[in-house]
């Protein structure tokens, strides 16, 4: 009975949480996807099936082909029961088994990667989590296995953050937060004024994002652990697109308080505000570069927007895009040497990819109106805002424009995605 | 221009009623200042008289990427001016963007329109401390969709 109870308990407050999911559509993955066989996991049965949800992240990133369990000749799960033989008729170049186990309370997936045309063992290893924690363990195997073959960290574990908006009703924007695959969406904060520019603390415990509930826009932090909410800036005229300092301390923002739109800094334990641009045109759109010793920034001050940077202990402007008249909403990638922008090319807007030292510039997208371009953690995707049949959608294109996916939603529209950082203490990661 | 004159000498006639309603209208709980010598009495069986102001308007449209005021902006933003000297009351200016472009870089854009419609009030001589500008960017746009009238409609400044 206690339980019958919790459980309810449980499922209402899911209910009361769940956001439509987001679902994926890819289209256009490399040309020539390694393809790998993810057999279906033996041991205890569980309602999820952990094995597709790895196929599933691993098709996502475009660079492999996972082949369809429907055409495997025999579901082994232990190295004994491998016939290579079997997976190379298939073309399989990867072979991964796993077997899963039930403690008390908590479950434990041991699971191997075989490189099938040398039938050699790649690794042995074991992810564990409790019973709400099988995706969570689905996409530990999932980075495990992508950073074994391809040597580039897996982002499949990490989290994002995007607006909704319902376009009608009470409560029709949200702020929500969802796996990288758009599942188990939970809101955060709902409101019937607008919401925006969602973004993340390092730490993961927190994100900012901007709210209208005042009727004036203003910067809220949200504890996503406690739920706790605090208004931090509440200053005349604009207050927003709040970006947060590699290490935690500072918040990077946009006020208009002094007369027009400039960025600060706002320290978040001593509360102390600091200017650091001075100029009469538009400055926006803060974001820290990879050292923490810079903020890059979109400005007007030249006549067109384009992106900037602002070193902060000298306090020097120097100006980072040349091509088009309009390039906006900076993010750097993790490595610092690149970033991607909103780029207008021929009056239609792109997301594009730019090396700082050189200069040169790629454009990556093909769709329209697209925006708010978000890096995955391991710099390989970004997320970023588009239209799809006339409603706003998120979608994903490699670093290279090789891999597009459409993450589109079922209701309202979808948009300004923000890719977490790697969560510095996953407790799913595999040994 | 002869139609402005004779739509401002209207309104100022009507300028008591016109107090009337905007203490009606008014969605801020701000200090409304009621300079009508005469107790204004809401009354809420009957209806309200047509507010005078709907003849002058109080959108206000801008070209792309722009905050310049149009022509027929200064006209009627002349007549507010004139209502609002002589008759003062908070008034609210939304500015707004349409869809294009990045979210943040628009919100600036929306508050230089409504900068703009301030601006021009102040020059005709409106007490700074009653008008409060507001950026929406383009997070409410007037008309949803992704073409060139929508995008027209949605580059404005209400006043409220």
């Amino acid at each position: 009975m206690k339980i019958k109870l919790l459980l309810m308990t449980l499922l209402l407050c899911c209910s009361l949480n769940l956001s439509a999911e987001l679902t994926i559509e890819i289209t256009q993955g490399v040309n020539d996807p390694t393809p790998i066989a993810v057999v279906p996991f033996g041991g205890h049965a569980t309602s999820q099936n952990i094995a597709s949800i790895v196929a599933a992240d691993l098709r996502r990133s475009g660079l492999f082909r996972p082949i369809p369990q429907t055409d495997m000749l025999s579901l082994p799960t232990a190295q004994a029961d491998i016939y290579f033989r079997d997976w190379r008729v298939l073309g399989a170049s990867y072979l991964l088994i796993g077997r899963l186990r039930k403690n008390v309370d908590t479950f434990a997936l041991d699971y191997e990667l075989f490189d099938v045309l040398s039938q050699r063992k790649i690794f042995r290893k074991t992810a564990t989590g409790d019973q709400f924690a099988l995706r969570d363990i689905a996409h530990a195997v999932s980075d495990q296995v992508y950073e074994a073959i391809t040597g580039i960290r897996g982002a499949f574990a990490t989290k994002i953050l995007y607006v909704e908006d319902l376009r009608r009703g009470p409560n029709r924007y949200r702020i929500v937060k969802a796996d990288a695959d758009g599942a188990r969406p939970q809101i955060l904060f709902s409101s019937n004024q607008p919401l925006m520019s969602p973004t993340w603390s390092h730490d993961l415990k927190q994100v900012a994002y901007v709210s209208f509930e005042t009727n004036r826009p203003a910067i809220f932090r949200h504890n996503i652990l406690t739920n706790e909410r605090e208004q931090l800036t509440n200053y005349r005229g604009l207050n927003g697109a709040p970006s947060w300092s590699p290490d935690g301390a500072r918040l990077a923002l946009v006020l208009s308080k002094d007369g027009n739109p400039e960025i600060y800094t706002l320290d978040l334990a001593s509360r102390k505000l600091s200017r650091i641009t001075r100029h009469f045109g538009i400055d926006t759109e803060p974001n820290w570069t990879a050292d923490g010793k810079g903020i890059i920034f979109t400005s007007n001050r030249g006549g067109s927007p384009q992106i900037y940077q602002v070193g902060l202990a000298s306090g020097r402007v120097e100006r980072l895009t040349f091509e088009g008249d309009y390039n906006a909403r900076p993010r750097v990638s993790p490595d610092g040497k690149s970033l991607v922008m909103v780029h207008r090319e021929n009056g239609v807007y792109h997301i594009a990819w730019q090396d700082i030292a050189s200069g040169d510039m790629r454009v990556l997208t093909e769709t329209w109106l697209d925006e708010s371009p978000s890096i995955a953690p391991n710099g390989a995707m970004l997320l970023y805002a588009t239209q799809h049949n006339n409603k706003g959608v998120l979608a994903a294109v490699s670093m290279d424009a090789g891999v597009k996916f459409r993450l589109p939603s079922k209701q309202g529209d979808v948009r300004e995605p923000a890719w977490s950082p790697f969560n510095p203490f996953n407790p799913f990661n595999s040994k | 221009m002869t139609k402005t004159i004779r739509s401002y000498l209207t309104l100022f006639a009507l300028v008591g009623l016109l107090g009337a309603c905007a203490t009606t209208t008014e969605e801020e709980p701000a200090p409304t200042p009621t300079p009508t010598p005469e107790p204004v009495v809401e009354t809420f069986d009957e209806p309200e008289p047509e507010p005078v102001v709907a003849d002058v308007d109080t959108v206000f449209y801008f070209e792309f990427d722009q905050s310049i005021l149009s022509s027929e902006a200064r006209a009627a933003l002349t007549v507010h001016a004139e209502m609002l000297r002589s008759s003062p009351k908070s008034v609210r200016l939304e500015g707004h963007a349409d869809e294009r472009g990045s979210r943040e870089y628009n919100m600036a854009l929306g508050e230089r329109r409504a900068n703009a419609v301030r601006d021009f009030l102040v020059l005709q001589g409106v007490d700074a401390s009653y008008i409060e500008t507001v950026s929406y960017g383009e997070e409410r746009p007037a008309e949803l969709g992704s073409y060139e009238s929508a995008w027209t409609r949605n580059r404005r400044v209400e006043m409220q």
